[in-house]
């Protein structure tokens, strides 16, 4: 038996190496400056996000309002910062979603050799799928709320990370330290807890940061569309769908929230990149 | 030796029978890799398991602990068929047989930190938590010639002879009867495998523990084993007390390895028997006796019937039609 080589080894200086990297360190800061944009927003907001002024609608951006005002003469620049709320905690909903679901299966098709082809024609039937059709219908049925929302995409991503899951699963089930907790008489639950599931933790996480990425888009996308969430709750998304109406007179009440979601899904994506080539380099470059 | 006196009368503490472990392959072939292996271990004695790779080696040693389901067979501890319990019933006695494996780098999980891993097993056997079990882990770190202060720290900062030592810890900490070491120094440097060796051997001594040794290199079985099992392609070609089989090996194959093994004494010389091209495939094993294809003596009647297991005296068994004939003994010259 050739010595295998032991995946994923934790780096626990993984976050210095990580702004070690120009790319990484500049996504990295640029989502530093939106979560705390996001966590602060009462404090940095220079006006009530629903605060209407009919007096000001539509107006361009100026000292007074940074970024301009939408249809109702609501700040957009303050809104942007209450949308970041909403747009940022469904993003990492169905991280944590998608990441729950995705694990659970990718564990027991990589574990239990029975139940391998089951779950993974599931997850092959789930992947047929175009993402946001998959949404859409979805959202659908549940109904547009911020909570279906998560549930859809987060059932849209899953896949992905049981596959990713599933791979690892297989290689480390075979590794010694699992066969020696087995003729340990360690319970099969807990094996796979300590032995299995820590060390698929990298792969999951460079996963999780795309998906991240893919999920604000697909929500804005949902939301563009007219079957996300609910128009009065500001996101990124729904902003740049009641801005389109305006499109011609009043460019920016669509860009910046727009510039937004530019910006925030190319750093998660820097730094997916930069945690993808630190700890995993066998991951394909795109998912 | 003393084991050897013993041999007779004693009953084993392991018997194993007609071991056998099919594996499926494609198109609804399969795998030969275990076919009817039937040796003893005596209890506080050493059997080394000889082999090339993929001669099934391996896989005998997992399937007796049943980290590999076996085909067929019986393997009986202390009396009892390992291989009829249920899953449950066979959790109450995986602490009795314990297992070291080869690779010192994938046998630790890279995310425990020491205590962990051998509190791990501590804890298998139902030991108490808190300030005992970490004196205890230390006992066992200093038992394999470690530090206990190496408790704290994780894998990768140790070298791979420090890290077999860990795994030793590690199977040592449920108190077993019967060790299966899985070629435990082959992934070492020379320098260390002496040392692990010998740590094998002081640990045998002061803790009365039975061994079965695999290993593809007899010499350093030699060192170790009272007993040698000699392993091809899934089957016993020789088998007995290591002092008859090293001195008059009976089984071409058995002289055909000695001779390849090195010999630490530039006088004294061996002669060279090739072994033409690689072990068949297990998947197609040759009809008749499986060595007949790279066999230097073989005849036509060698692809007829499988060669038994025949007794040949003093606990020495063989499985070769032409045994009784004379050969040109090639292993000494």
């Amino acid at each position: 038996m050739a010595a295998i080589s032991v995946p994923l080894h934790s780096e626990p200086n993984i976050l210095s190496r990580l702004i070690g990297r120009p790319t990484s360190a500049a996504g990295i800061a640029v989502l530093v400056i939106i979560v705390l944009a996001a966590i602060l927003a009462p404090v940095i907001a220079p006006y009530a996000p629903s605060k209407l002024s009919i007096a000001s609608r539509l107006h361009p951006s100026s000292l007074d309002h940074l970024f301009g005002t939408d249809d109702l003469g609501r700040d957009v620049f303050t809104r942007m910062l209450y949308a970041a709320r909403t747009t940022l905690s469904v993003g990492f909903a169905v991280v944590v979603f998608s990441s729950i679901i995705g694990t659970l299966m990718g564990l027991v098709s990589g574990y239990f050799k029975r139940l391998d082809a089951p779950v993974s024609r599931l997850i092959d039937a789930m992947m047929a799928f175009p993402d946001i059709l998959l949404a859409i219908a979805l959202v659908a049925a549940l109904g547009a709320t911020a909570v279906n929302v998560v549930i859809a995409l987060g059932i849209v991503y899953a896949p992905r990370l049981a596959r990713v899951v599933r791979a690892s699963t297989l290689v480390i089930r075979e590794l010694p330290y699992v066969e020696a907790a087995r003729a340990l008489g360690v319970p099969t639950p807990i094996i796979l807890v300590r032995h299995v599931l820590r060390n698929v933790t990298s792969p999951l996480l460079v996963q999780g940061t795309f998906i991240f990425a893919n999920a604000i888009l697909a929500e804005a996308g949902l939301s563009f569309l007219g079957v996300g969430i609910s128009p009065d709750i500001p996101t990124w998304g729904t902003m740049i769908a009641t801005g389109r109406q305006y499109m011609d007179q009043a460019p920016w009440v669509m860009m910046f929230p727009g510039a937004a979601i530019v910006v925030t899904v190319l750093s998660l994506q820097l730094v997916g990149d930069g945690l993808r080539d630190l700890l995993d380099p066998r991951l394909a470059k795109d998912i | 030796m003393s084991a050897l006196a013993k041999s007779v009368e004693a009953k084993p503490l392991l018997s194993v029978r007609g071991l056998t472990k099919h594996f499926p392959a494609r198109n609804g072939r399969i795998v030969h890799a275990v076919e009817d292996v039937s040796f003893d271990v005596q209890r506080g004695s050493t059997v080394g398991l000889v082999g090339e790779s993929g001669s099934g080696k391996t896989t005998a040693g997992r399937a007796l602990l049943r980290l590999v389901e076996p085909t067929g067979g019986k393997a009986l501890f202390d009396g009892v068929d390992l291989f009829s319990l249920s899953s449950r019933d066979m959790r109450a006695y995986r602490q009795k047989l314990q297992i070291v494996f080869q690779d010192p780098f994938s046998s630790l999980n890279p995310r425990m930190r020491v205590a962990a891993i051998i509190g791990e097993a501590l804890n298998a056997r139902g030991f108490p938590r808190g300030k005992k079990r970490a004196e205890r882990v230390g006992e066992l770190l200093t038992l394999v010639g470690l530090s206990p202060d190496h408790a704290s720290r994780y894998p990768h900062e140790f070298s791979g002879g420090q890290r077999q030592r860990i795994g030793i810890a590690r199977a040592l900490a449920v108190e077993p009867q019967f060790i299966v070491a899985d070629e435990p120094v082959s992934a070492l440097d020379v320098s260390v495998q002496a040392q692990v060796l010998n740590l094998f051997g002081d640990l045998q001594k002061k803790l009365g523990l039975t061994l079965l040794f695999i290993a593809h290199d007899l010499s350093v079985v030699e060192y170790l084993c009272d007993e040698v099992v000699v392993m091809y392609l899934g089957r016993v070609m020789e088998r007995g007390p290591s002092r008859l089989v090293y001195a008059a090996p009976r089984h071409p194959y058995t002289k055909a390895l000695l001779a390849t093994a090195p010999v630490p004494d530039p006088t004294r010389r061996r002669s060279h028997i090739p072994l033409h091209g690689d072990i068949p495939s297990p998947i197609d094993p040759p009809s008749g006796c499986v060595f007949r294809t790279r066999c230097p003596e073989a005849i036509a009647a060698c692809a007829e019937i499988v060669p038994p297991v025949e007794p040949i005296g003093g606990g020495h068994h063989v499985a070769c039609i032409r045994h009784n004939e004379k050969m040109p003994d090639w292993s000494l010259k």
